[in-house]
């Protein structure tokens, strides 16, 4: 395997152990996080991931309430992650929009 | 077999406020007891309550236990039982003192005593002015409630099994249920948990429908083992609505966006409420709103590519308004509707939101079931609490504010009489080996390898069955129809296979698990639905619509052997009062 693959693999790992992290008790943040997993986890560079895993650790309410823009996340580095998060996973209307995802 | 085995005086299965509640009862009284849950505790959707409680404190407006029980009683259309419905209404009180007391930080008046809430469905005096009896913890009542329960079991030391998902409840050779096979999620391996008493508290099952607002972990998981161990789940067809779910994902726009002028329109850009309900427009009752909003997508006048939703309009109300009066609309619309409600309108579609039927249980959240010559037993050693249970409290329709009541009382209920139950029955029973290997089937199951539908294929087309089908417009023939398809969905269940077979943190095959959950619960309610031939509460039929007590003042009972229905008298007779009388619903 050469390095490139090898990375790769490490990473479907990671998504693998995440994935279940993704469920919570509300629906938003299933479909935020899960979805995010898919559409932009592959993408974050070591440090972003690691930021990942550590909003996974916050309370449901607490991600709800930055997701929603009610507060902000006290360190720079989680909010950029909430913002992009939003970004990936926001729905975008027109062309081919998928409603039932 | 070589399974890993644990013992417990007690195994709870769910971790929500039910759960949470019961363990929290036998912690206390020096019992060892396990709770599983398959997420971690706090992200049980307990969490997602934002509402609050009822309990009739009057500490803002005139109020009493006996008012509360009229309410439950008009609102359940009179199926609900009205000695559990008594029972629940005068425990609401002491319950939210003991949060109190135990932590939880309700909101309060300025001298000091908790402030309540005035929502629809609630009245002083039975049936006159509005009454104020919800209790909240700011927009956050479940999420307080929920983390206080886990500090104090934490404390307690009680035992927890996190991300452990139960497959199947095991039995002794005499057929007594002593137990369960659970799945650490992580490791994919089985654990056999035996316990002298067992309390399924696994919540609601909102997941069965294509639009819903319950999170994913809501799958029936309890009802369905309930299900497969030949017991009967009660009053299935009553599932609770919410006219306004944002289109095709299910999470909720808040009444209030139509309280603050919003209304709904159609592809014509009609305000088609002024239709069906001239005086209240869009502002009728839940069960009227959302079978005018199926109705205008099922003749054609539906928004969008394939016409299946309408659209809830707020632009004319102004920034200032939606971001002020609506907080998180605006986001929640933005996020997961990729609209901007200041500019354009919302796409909505009834969601499915609340569970009121269930395992059956008395109100000390024993399991029990018809025994013959119309008498009921209970069945040993198996308790049942919260939104997978059906203590009769909601009827045909749940109170807002009145869950989180359920939970709590019952859960807290059951853990009592398991103390009592362990006490007089010390001795834990031995698995019965077939029933180990019957739960253990259900797993291996799914190594079969080879070429078949997947899980996802199966659950998009069940999930979608169960709302076009047995969804807020029910008739005989639409729901005739769907059940065929979910017979023939059922038969495609053994064909699915997962492509990956691994073991460690294999989500793939808990989804598989859950669907198979998800199919017998999703049946259990279209089936009894198919049956009930009346409209009362939630279950609302165009080709019977009205209220039936002289035939179907009766709770339904399905059976998963032969999709069979049974009936049992509710209970109208209170503990202590006279009894509320059906009447007309009128509000
Ligand atoms: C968006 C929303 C808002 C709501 N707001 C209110 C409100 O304001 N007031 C009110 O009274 N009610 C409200 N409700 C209803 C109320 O929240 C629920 O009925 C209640 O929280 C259910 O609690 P529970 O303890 O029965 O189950 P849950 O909190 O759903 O917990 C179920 C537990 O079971 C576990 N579990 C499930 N299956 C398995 C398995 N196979 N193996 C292991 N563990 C398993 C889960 O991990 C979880 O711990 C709301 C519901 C929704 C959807």
């Amino acid at each position: 395997m050469n390095d490139a693959s090898r990375q790769a693999s490490d990473t479907e790992l990671e998504i693998r152990r995440l994935r279940w992290q993704c469920r919570r008790g509300m629906l938003e943040l299933d479909h935020l996080l899960d979805r995010f997993l898919d559409l932009g986890y592959r993408d974050l560079d070591p440090a972003q991931r690691l930021a990942f895993v550590r909003l996974l650790g916050e309370q449901d309410q607490r991600l709800s309430d930055w997701f929603m823009s009610r507060t902000e996340p006290p360190d720079s580095e989680l909010r950029r992650l909430v913002r992009h998060i939003v970004d990936v996973v926001r729905e975008r209307r027109g062309g081919s929009v998928d409603l039932h995802g | 077999m070589g399974i890993p085995t644990r013992h417990f005086d007690a195994l709870i299965i769910g971790a929500g406020g039910a759960g949470l509640n019961a363990a929290l009862q036998l912690a206390g009284a020096d019992l060892r007891v396990a709770v599983v849950s398959k997420v971690f505790p706090t992200r049980s959707h307990t969490v997602a309550a934002q509402g609050g409680v009822n309990a009739a404190l009057a500490n803002v407006l005139p109020d009493s236990w006996h008012w509360h029980m009229f309410d439950t009683v008009k609102g359940s259309d009179y199926l609900g039982d009205q000695d559990a419905i008594e029972f629940m209404c005068r425990e609401a009180i002491p319950t939210v003192y003991e949060l109190e007391h135990a932590g939880v930080p309700f909101s309060r008046l300025d001298d000091g005593k908790i402030y309540q809430r005035a929502f629809g469905g609630q009245s002083q005096n039975f049936g006159g002015d509005q009454a104020a009896r919800t209790c909240a913890a700011a927009d956050r009542t479940g999420h307080a409630i929920l983390h206080t329960l886990y500090q104090q079991n934490i404390r307690a030391r009680t035992h927890f099994f996190d991300e452990f998902f139960a497959i199947d409840l095991v039995r002794d050779a005499e057929g007594v249920i002593c137990g369960a096979l659970v799945l650490e999620i992580e490791t994919g391996e089985p654990l056999l948990i035996e316990s002298k008493a067992t309390l399924l508290a696994t919540g609601g099952w909102g997941q069965v429908f294509r639009t819903t607002s319950n999170a994913h972990i809501n799958t029936g998981d309890g009802a369905a083992m309930a299900l497969r161990a030949g017991i009967p789940l009660m009053d299935m067809e009553f599932f609770q609505f919410h006219p306004t779910g944002i289109a095709g994902k299910g999470m909720l726009i808040t009444e209030g966006t139509r309280g603050e002028g919003g209304y709904l329109i159609n592809k014509d850009g009609e305000r088609f409420m002024e239709r069906y309900a001239p005086r209240a427009k869009d502002l009728a009752s839940r069960d009227v709103v959302s079978r005018a909003i199926v109705t205008e997508v099922k003749e054609g006048r539906g928004c969008g590519e394939n016409g299946d939703y309408v659209m809830l309009k707020l632009d004319h109300l102004g920034e200032a308004v939606i971001s002020k009066r609506l907080p998180g609309i605006r986001e929640s619309s933005q996020i997961f509707a990729g609209v901007d409600p200041v500019i354009e309108p919302i796409p909505v579609f009834p969601t499915a939101h609340y569970a009121m039927g269930g395992i059956p249980t008395d109100r000390f959240g024993r399991v029990a079931m018809p025994a013959g010559h119309g008498s009921e037993e209970v069945v040993v050693g198996l308790y049942a609490a919260g939104e997978c249970a059906c203590a009769s409290v909601h009827g045909a329709n749940r109170l807002g504010g009145n869950s989180l009541l359920d939970i709590l009382v019952f859960g807290r209920l059951a853990g009592k009489d398991i103390i009592e139950y362990v006490r007089e029955n010390p001795y834990q029973r031995t698995v019965d080996s077939a029933s180990l290997e019957q739960a253990m089937g259900r797993l291996r199951r799914w190594e079969h390898k080879g070429e078949g539908p997947t899980v996802q294929q199966l659950r998009a087309d069940f999930r979608k069955c169960m709302e076009d089908h047995a969804g807020v417009f029910r008739t005989e023939e639409i729901m005739a129809e769907g059940y065929n398809k979910l017979c023939e969905l059922r038969d495609r269940l053994p064909e699915v296979r997962l492509t990956d077979q691994s073991k460690v943190f294999n989500t793939a095959r808990i989804e598989a698990l859950e669907l198979e959950n998800m199919m017998d619960v999703g049946m259990s309610i279209a089936v009894s639905a198919l049956h009930r031939q009346e409209s009362r509460g939630a279950h609302s039929r165009p080709d019977y619509p009205a209220r039936d007590d002289q035939t179907w003042l009766k709770h339904s009972l399905y059976y998963r052997e032969g999709d069979r229905m049974d009936y049992k008298p509710v209970r109208t007779k209170p503990l202590t009062v006279e009894s509320f009388p059906p009447k007309e619903r009128v509000y």
